[in-house]
């Protein structure tokens, strides 16, 4: 006998189909890599200009590389949050009904993916035009670094993304409310790759220290973000 | 204006006309010791005196913080969702952030006297700075537009967010500094041994903040409650006159 009641759409399908949108909507309008990604290489070059010093340069990349990524990172989820505000796609999915916390880890999957495409570009970037390198155990801290790094700036830019959302002087609110948030990413990515980089003399070693601090960030606003977002585009 | 705006319109009441008489005189006492009574120390000098208004406002600052996220976590959890809980945390935090800007900027003074520098970047220093930026960012969430119930959920979960974001913060901190130069000239740790006056002036002036901030809390919120009002009795009245204008018709 069939039921009366709605089918409830389960969390994973809710979680891909999300996710797939946001990616589809990237191919077909390919921001991030026509915008952002020249955007970003761009800032790499700009830093170059302004430090003028191989040294230093090859000492700070690790900061650079993170510190490019801050700067799309607003861009990203502006953008991302501005197509679902003006197609009215977040208030559908609100009274759909479905589990709001999907649409957050969906949308901070595509968020992360997005991300992940822009810090391969960055990275390389930091070894063609700062010169430098990096070695077999270095890039597993790097990978390491990407990945707990990525996770966390993908869910606390979703989240705040969320909140600004829709909201009058968005492209300044969410740096103000962001980048108090990633300093501890920034701080944690940026020792974990110099580390990765042997700038400064740094050890690989003493990278995986902040391995831990960049996956406890990375758990906190997962979790905080999957209980908060519902409550903040719930309007 | 209406009957309710006239009813509440006054901020203060007999309490707060106390807490505030009271605030009055402690502060007086604290600028008469702290600028005249008490002797200069023996290291710092006259900066020391800087002290007396710095130490009291940091104090205050993480006070209204704390009140602030359990004035959030109670709108959050209570089943009535009490605007009264919002206006607190609101309030709560806007005199915070002034506060706040008082330790930073206090804080500089006496670093250039007494480090030769006007910023360390020590992680207490660097974390206060970061919690006034948050705050500033909450601040600004609150001013969001919307309904008042929509800036209550939204703020509380800021306020939230902000109790998650401080001890990763300055745990972060922490440890980037613990890899780099401390403080050389001197340890910004604030460990100086203080004579019996200046002790009772520093304590004083703990005291005479916190009244300052109970009466600025109370009226502040007050005046939140009536902008609250003064909003809901605007989109009321434009109700009523559209109302009015469709029955002409």
């Amino acid at each position: 006998m069939k039921s009366d009641s709605p089918t409830r759409v389960g969390k994973g399908k809710v979680v891909t189909a999300v996710f797939l949108k946001d990616i589809q909507i990237e191919l077909r309008s390919r921001v991030v890599t026509n915008q952002v990604l020249p955007f970003a290489g761009l800032v790499m070059v700009m830093f170059a200009f302004a430090l003028d010093n191989d040294d230093v340069l090859q000492r700070v990349a690790g900061g650079l590389v993170w510190l490019a990524t801050l700067f799309s990172l607003f861009i990203i989820v502006q953008r991302s949050f501005a197509i679902d505000t003006a197609d009215g796609a977040l208030d559908s999915l609100r009274v759909a009904g479905i589990d709001l916390s999907a649409v957050f880890f969906g949308k901070a999957i595509a968020l992360a993916t997005k991300l992940i495409a822009l810090e391969i570009v960055l990275i390389c970037s930091a070894v063609l035009l700062y010169r430098v390198d990096v070695s077999a155990t270095g890039l597993v801290l790097l990978v390491t670094c990407v990945l707990c790094a990525t996770s966390g700036l993908a869910f606390v830019g979703t989240l705040y993304g969320g909140l600004t959302a829709g909201a009058k002087g968005r492209e300044t609110l969410l740096p103000l409310l962001l980048l108090p948030v990633v300093a501890p990413v920034l701080i944690a990515a940026t020792r974990a790759t110099e580390a990765a980089f042997g700038s400064g003399g740094a050890q690989t070693s003493e990278g995986w220290a902040w391995i831990g601090l960049l996956a406890v960030f990375a758990a906190v606003f997962g979790v905080g973000g999957s209980l908060a977002f519902g409550s903040l585009i719930d309007e | 204006m209406s009957q309710v705006l006239q009813r509440t319109s006054p901020t203060g009441t007999r309490t707060t006309k106390v807490i505030g008489a009271l605030a009055l005189l402690v502060m007086a006492w604290v600028v008469v010791s702290g600028l005249i009574l008490t002797p200069q120390d023996v290291v710092q000098g006259e900066s020391v005196r800087i002290m007396y208004v710095h130490v009291p406002s940091a104090w205050i600052a993480y006070l209204a913080f704390i009140f602030t996220a359990v004035a959030s976590a109670s709108w959050l959890i209570s089943k009535k969702h009490s605007m009264g809980f919002d206006r607190f945390a609101g309030a709560s935090a806007e005199v915070g952030v002034m506060f706040m800007a008082i330790t930073l900027i206090t804080g500089s003074l006496w670093g250039r006297l007494t480090w030769g520098e006007f910023w360390q970047w020590d992680p207490r220093l660097t974390t206060t700075a970061f919690l006034f930026v948050t705050y500033v960012g909450y601040l600004a969430v609150r001013r969001l537009e919307g309904s008042v119930e929509q800036r209550a959920r939204r703020s509380a979960v800021v306020a939230m967010l902000a109790v998650l974001e401080i001890p990763l913060v300055h745990f972060s901190v922490v440890l980037w500094r613990s890899l780099h130069q401390g403080a050389t000239v001197l340890n910004p740790n604030g460990d100086v041994k203080m004579d019996d006056l200046m002790l009772f002036t520093l304590f004083s002036g703990v005291v005479g903040f916190t009244l300052v901030f109970v009466w600025l809390v109370l009226h502040r919120q007050r005046t939140m409650l009536l902008v609250d009002i003064a909003n809901r009795q605007g989109l009321d009245a434009a109700i009523a006159a559209r109302q009015t204008e469709s029955l002409v018709k």
